[in-house]
């Protein structure tokens, strides 16, 4: 294999901890050619939204957008399903050639009659940014005439990069908000805002705080129906835990409803821990909050530290690679894999802010590589140079890292097993435990120096067993 | 370290709590109830404005399978990122390899004041990336509806920096409002020979085209044309592409595939062989190559069951003047002695069959040579050939099922599961995402053709030729056992 480069107008997004002398050169457009690792606008706009489970879905555009996002995450609803669907309008040529208002418009009333939701998002994709079909006006038309919200999503996918989509779901959320009911809403209340209960993990995080004595009036988007979203402006303080995502949508809270909002991030314990003592500290007015938060911490602390100790035996000195969506998560990532005893060699992320990428540096070892959007050659560069035991990522990095025999960590949105929390901090070990210790490696080429492509050992090789050519 | 559990902890479903057993929870739902409170409800009212759960993909993603099948090739789509984005993550759940495809990334201006600049900064980081010998090019609905003419867009890269060993280009219009993913595969083909083929001296040679198939149907296919004495161009061939080995180093493009020399020797062969009853008559590579350079195309259905794979063993000892080699004649004698011994645990019974249209005529005439009935054939294809491809596909067969058979195209996975419940079938056969309304009618679904996103080594289930019947039809026959065994409480220990 010839060395693979980085394409020069990526240079500025690529650093190692130690040398960098400037900011990292984020917040850029993807580089055309380089085989992103990130989506679109309407890709923001679908994740975000996509876990409100009483609303309907419907991409207002050809087949593909909506085929592609059908199911798409592990967000759980404790209600209905309605939005395990995929609904798209699904534009043909005469649609595009004479607009695709009426279809719309005729979709949303057959749909909205069938499906009876409690409000209906309407997600405009490239072609109908390039037709220029009045979707607030089919919109305005159906809100009018069914009687629920029916909410346009700008979210035109080259109107931008995913970060901007993420703008326009916030801005379809705000547009409810302020709406319904703040009566039952206590003092000591919450809302979480950037936590998709992919797993459950809301519930699980919904549950420490009522064990706190805090109320969690919503999640936005985990498990969040109409109606809590519509009351959500009640809640005290907001705590962000997908920045890059609901940053947005905290701003306007704070502004328009005077609610602050802290960061949080319910991945790893210290982070976990953290996020539930600033919250305490936040409601101070009531010490036996703080109290509460102690015993929790120590408590679910005792119950998994002996299991992950355990873990830490036998992952001690491993090296991990962290490929993520959002840089926030790189970060409780990097914390929580020195707490099983590994280091990480690789972080970078699809959307990280300059300031992120900074703090990451801060937390992590000198030489360390630290990369803003990336692609499969880097990745796969980054990963035999270093060498690395274990990738954490998404769909799209798994195979990269299967394919040279790494193993591998999903902490994506199709995640099935709950990677927040105490209970998550435990599951996130079992499962770099299970990837990095399995047998299979043994077999793999890169596991296997100076044998053939196919790892197949040679005539002479066959007398040395498997495990001495191991290191 | 043995006490450890690679266990995960994961929340009950019925009343979200980590500390319950779901098997034994009291607020658990039957599945029915939790799974389809709303989406499938009953309603008179019909949906004709909207597609519900789509049974088929966009004209790009066929386009850019098509070309992971070439050697040395890296598809680019030009237009928005996502396209490219959610298309490899779409085709990696189901390959489980990398899968690199290129965008050419428009913004709002690209899409004000055209894509040549960004086309050309793609060419340019992809040479570089990836030292490709083709750069095949896919225009999505976005570069489509702004009428990028990409003849122009070339003509104006090439005049600016050709130069030898510049990679080829080749360029399919893959409008996502015009067609299905199965168009875009078809025309990447079609565009491929339009580009890369050369006229020669005839030869011995077979092109064989065989539409979208499995990495192992690529393999089967390529074996059977070997057993036969000919050389071929099999175009496009993943098989190795996207089911490779493990690397030692990474592989910039997989290893495998077509390669070009074979595209451009497409125009010397003595015969184009090209599968799917749907694309016979259409503007079709094949077809191509006969106008061109007079290459006869022969249409022929996927081999798929007995009389499909017939007819393509005869045409191939036809064009190599052989007969049909002892390997296969003995494999159809294996094929034929279990569909005697399992007859009667499938006779009669009833299916629901979907997916793209040659492959949904493919299955049918299997299905109806087994004495199984196909209650409905379904797919989201619009070509309006689907009762003909059926009809081609198994004729005699079909005459008896036909009254009990619906054949419904343009049709959504919404719409099946309504149908389904009506018709009550014993089984599905399709690809994964059918999985819903078999869970719904709990009957088992037997998963094949594409995406299998639930099961691994969905991309080397194989369809074609007897052998491919065989592994198709055991999976029939032991899925109706195992309902027959599981729906017991005696507890069969033969059946």
């Amino acid at each position: 294999m010839k060395d693979i480069e980085i394409i020069p107008e990526r240079e500025g997004q690529v650093q190692r901890k130690g040398d960098a002398s400037t900011p990292m050169a984020c917040n850029k457009k993807s580089t055309a050619g380089s085989v992103s690792q990130r989506a679109c606008v309407f890709c923001g706009s679908r994740v975000v939204l996509y876990p409100i489970s009483d609303a309907l879905h419907v991409v207002h555009g050809p087949i593909g957008c909506a085929a592609y996002t059908w199911d798409i995450r592990g967000s759980l609803s404790s209600g209905q399903q309605l939005h395990r669907n995929s609904f798209s309008t699904d534009l043909r040529e005469m649609d595009v050639i004479y607009g695709g208002e009426k279809k719309l418009l005729l979709a949303l009333r057959q749909l909205i009659a069938r499906y009876k939701p409690k409000a209906a998002f309407i997600y405009s994709t490239c072609i109908v940014g390039v037709i220029g079909d009045d979707v607030e006006a089919v919109c305005r038309t159906m809100t009018a005439e069914a009687g629920i919200p029916v909410i346009p999503v700008h979210s035109e996918g080259f109107k931008g990069t995913k970060k901007d989509g993420y703008r326009a779901a916030c801005e379809a959320v705000a547009s409810l908000l302020g709406t319904g009911s703040t009566e039952d809403v206590k003092p000591h209340s919450v809302n979480i805002l950037g936590d998709f209960n992919l797993a459950g993990e809301t519930w699980i995080i919904k549950k420490y705080y009522e064990r706190m004595g805090i109320q969690v009036v919503t999640c936005i988007t985990g498990d969040a129906k109409i109606e809590d979203i519509r009351r959500a402006h009640g809640a005290k303080l907001n705590l962000v835990q997908c920045s890059g995502s609901m940053t947005h949508l905290a701003k306007m809270m704070e502004e328009k409803y005077g609610i602050p909002f802290k960061r949080v991030s319910y991945f790893g314990i210290e982070d976990m821990s953290a996020a539930l003592y600033d919250t305490a500290k936040f409601f101070s007015d009531d010490p036996t909050i703080m109290q509460r938060a102690q015993d929790l911490v120590r408590e679910e602390v005792g119950n998994i530290y002996p299991q992950l100790q355990a873990y830490r035996e036998e992952l001690q000195g491993k090296k991990a690679a962290i490929y993520v969506g959002g840089s926030f998560k790189a970060f409780s990532l990097v914390r929580a894999l020195r707490l099983i005893g590994m280091q990480t060699a690789v972080v970078g992320s699809q959307t990280g802010g300059p300031d992120d990428y900074k703090q990451l540096a801060e937390i992590c070892d000198e030489g360390t590589i630290i990369v803003d959007d990336s692609n499969p050659l880097e990745l796969a560069k980054f990963v035999l140079e270093k060498d690395v035991d274990l990738f954490i990522g998404g769909v799209k990095e798994r195979p990269i890292a299967y394919k040279l025999g790494v193993a591998f960590c999903d902490h994506n949105h199709e995640r099935k097993e709950p990677l927040a929390g105490y209970v998550g901090m435990l599951n996130f070990a079992k499962e770099v435990y299970s990837s990095v210790m399995s047998p299979v490696w043994n077999f793999v080429p890169r596991r296997q120096p100076g044998r053939a492509h196919t790892g197949m050992p040679s005539a002479q090789e066959k007398s040395v067993s498997l495990e001495e050519k191991i290191p | 370290m043995s006490t450890l559990s690679s266990q995960t902890v994961s929340a009950c479903a019925s009343c979200n709590s980590f500390d319950c057993d779901p098997s034994t929870c009291s607020a658990r739902q039957p599945v029915e109830e939790i799974v389809e409170t709303a989406p499938f409800a009953a309603s008179t009212e019909g949906i004709t404005a909207a597609t519900r759960n789509a049974c088929k993909l966009c004209t790009p993603l066929g386009a850019c399978l098509a070309f992971r099948g070439v050697e040395g090739a890296i598809p680019l789509l030009h237009g928005s990122q996502g396209c490219s984005t959610y298309i490899r993550r779409y085709l990696i759940s189901h390959f489980r390899e990398p899968i690199d495809i290129a965008s050419s990334n428009f913004t709002e201006d690209t899409a004000v004041f055209g894509g040549s600049s960004n086309f050309k900064t793609a060419v340019k980081n992809l040479r570089r990336q990836y030292e490709p010998e083709l750069i095949a090019v896919a225009t999505t609905c976005l570069s489509e509806t702004i009428g990028e003419d990409m003849k122009r867009l070339f003509h104006e890269y090439y005049s600016e920096n050709w130069e030898e060993g510049h990679p080829h280009m080749v360029h399919v219009s893959t409008a996502s409002y015009r067609g299905t993913h199965m168009d875009g595969f078809h025309n990447a083909v079609r565009a491929l020979v339009e580009t890369l083929a050369v006229s020669g001296t005839r030869g011995r040679r077979v092109n064989l085209l065989p539409g979208m198939v499995s990495t192992a149907d690529l393999r089967h296919l390529k074996e059977i044309l070997a057993d036969f004495g000919l050389p071929y161009t099999l175009l496009p061939d993943y098989s190795e592409s996207l089911d490779g080995e493990t690397w030692a180093e990474y592989e910039k493009l997989p290893s495998g595939g077509t390669p070009m020399k074979a595209i451009a020797e497409t125009g010397s062969a003595q015969l184009s062989i090209e599968f799917g009853h749907t694309i016979a008559g259409t503007k079709t590579a094949g077809q191509f190559l006969e106008e061109k350079f007079g290459v006869p195309c022969r249409s022929l259905g996927l081999p798929i069951g007995i009389g499909e794979t017939d007819a393509f063993l005869e045409t191939l000892g036809t064009a190599s003047g052989r007969t049909v080699p002892a390997k296969y004649r003995q494999e159809r004698g294996r094929l034929v002695d279990s569909l005697v011994d399992g007859h009667k645990y499938v006779f009669g019974k009833r299916a629901i069959v979907y997916g793209e249209e040659d492959l949904v005529a493919g299955l049918c005439a299997f299905l109806c040579e087994i004495g199984v009935e196909p209650v409905l054939c379904a797919s989201g294809g619009e070509s309006g050939r689907l009762e003909e491809a059926i009809k081609a596909a198994h004729p005699a067969a079909l005459r008896k099922s036909m009254a009990k058979m619906e054949i419904r195209s343009d049709v959504d996975f919404a719409e099946i599961g309504e149908q389904a419940e009506q018709l009550k079938p014993d089984f599905l056969i399709g690809n994964s995402k059918g999985y819903k309304i078999a869970k719904n009618l709990n009957v088992p679904l037997i998963r094949c053709g594409f995406p299998i996103h639930d099961r691994i080594g969905g991309h080397r289930i194989l369809h074609l030729g007897y052998r491919g019947a065989q592994m198709l039809y055991d999976q029939i026959v032991n899925a109706l056992l195992e309902a027959k065994q599981e729906g017991s409480e005696i507890g069969y220990s033969y059946l």
